[in-house]
């Protein structure tokens, strides 16, 4: 039986990404542009492992575990940065900082 | 199997855009477990069960949950309760735990039909990705080491509120 061919997961990826990157810009929400990042590292790590598959070669996977590492040191520092900022503006719109200072 | 792929990824593409248009930030934080979990069973197809357990496990069980954690913790007060019934009205569920269950269905499929079916021409298993890991990517590992230690830093230092003085800071 014929496999999934490289090209359909491609483009599952970037509608992921496209789909990540369309929310992150709309969305004025820290936590929703948090979320849209997790999406698009997730549609990266998508597209390495289905070009990784094509060629039956672990690399792909070597490269999402990696990709997994960036998302959860990016996911702490940021919802830190995010409690930091409720606690600073009592708002979670990111528009309440884009004043700045010096 | 080609079949899975496909309905397992209009699920996914399906709840993302639900993820990314929900007003509530837990409704979307729902759509997106579902999500990632159909972006798992792509995986699955695609020949990388190692890489769909990680998704699951870190993806969908650790940073959803760490969201989840700070949607909490950023309601405490009188009016949480009030609010979490605002947030999860009986039918908030619904529409992602269906979509859940398809992929369950999905899931049990794939299982039953794996003795005689290969999803791709070649699976490639978890012993070759923990060769490469700890082959020619072992650099890369140590990097990745250093990177969440960092981040472990970083978040600790970003939520600190000790003696520093912060020159940024409006009281």
């Amino acid at each position: 039986m014929a496999s999934v061919p490289m090209e359909h997961a491609l483009v599952l990826a970037a509608v992921l990404f496209a789909l990540g990157l369309a929310g992150l810009l709309v969305r004025r929400n820290i936590i929703f542009m948090l979320m849209c990042l997790e999406i698009m590292f997730n549609a990266a790590g998508l597209a390495f492992v289905a070009a990784g598959a094509r060629w039956a070669q672990a690399d792909g996977q070597v490269m999402f575990m990696m990709i997994l590492t960036v998302a959860a040191a990016e996911v702490a520092v940021g919802l830190a940065l995010l409690l930091g900022f409720y606690h600073h503006f009592k708002t979670l719109d990111a528009d309440a900082a884009e004043g700045m200072r010096g | 199997m080609n079949a899975v792929f496909y309905m397992a990824s209009a699920v996914a593409v399906l709840t993302t855009l639900l993820a990314i248009t929900r007003r509530e930030a837990v409704h979307a934080l729902l759509y997106l477990i579902v999500s990632l979990l159909a972006v798992a069973l792509v995986f699955f197809t695609l020949g990388a069960p190692l890489i769909a357990a990680l998704e699951v496990i870190v993806y969908a069980g650790a940073i959803v949950i760490l969201f989840i954690f700070v949607v909490m913790l950023l309601n405490l007060g009188n009016a949480a309760r009030t609010q979490e019934r605002v947030w999860l009205p009986k039918g908030a569920w619904r529409a992602p735990g269906a979509l859940a269950l398809l992929l369950g269905g999905l899931l049990l499929y794939v299982l039953k039909q794996e003795s005689r079916w290969m999803p791709v021409d070649r699976v490639v298993d978890v012993k070759e990705v923990a060769r490469a890991l700890f082959g020619p990517y072992v650099l890369a590992v140590e990097i990745a080491s250093v990177l969440l230690l960092a981040g472990l830093i970083g978040a600790y230092y970003l939520v600190w509120r000790g003696p520093i003085r912060r020159p940024g800071r409006r009281d």
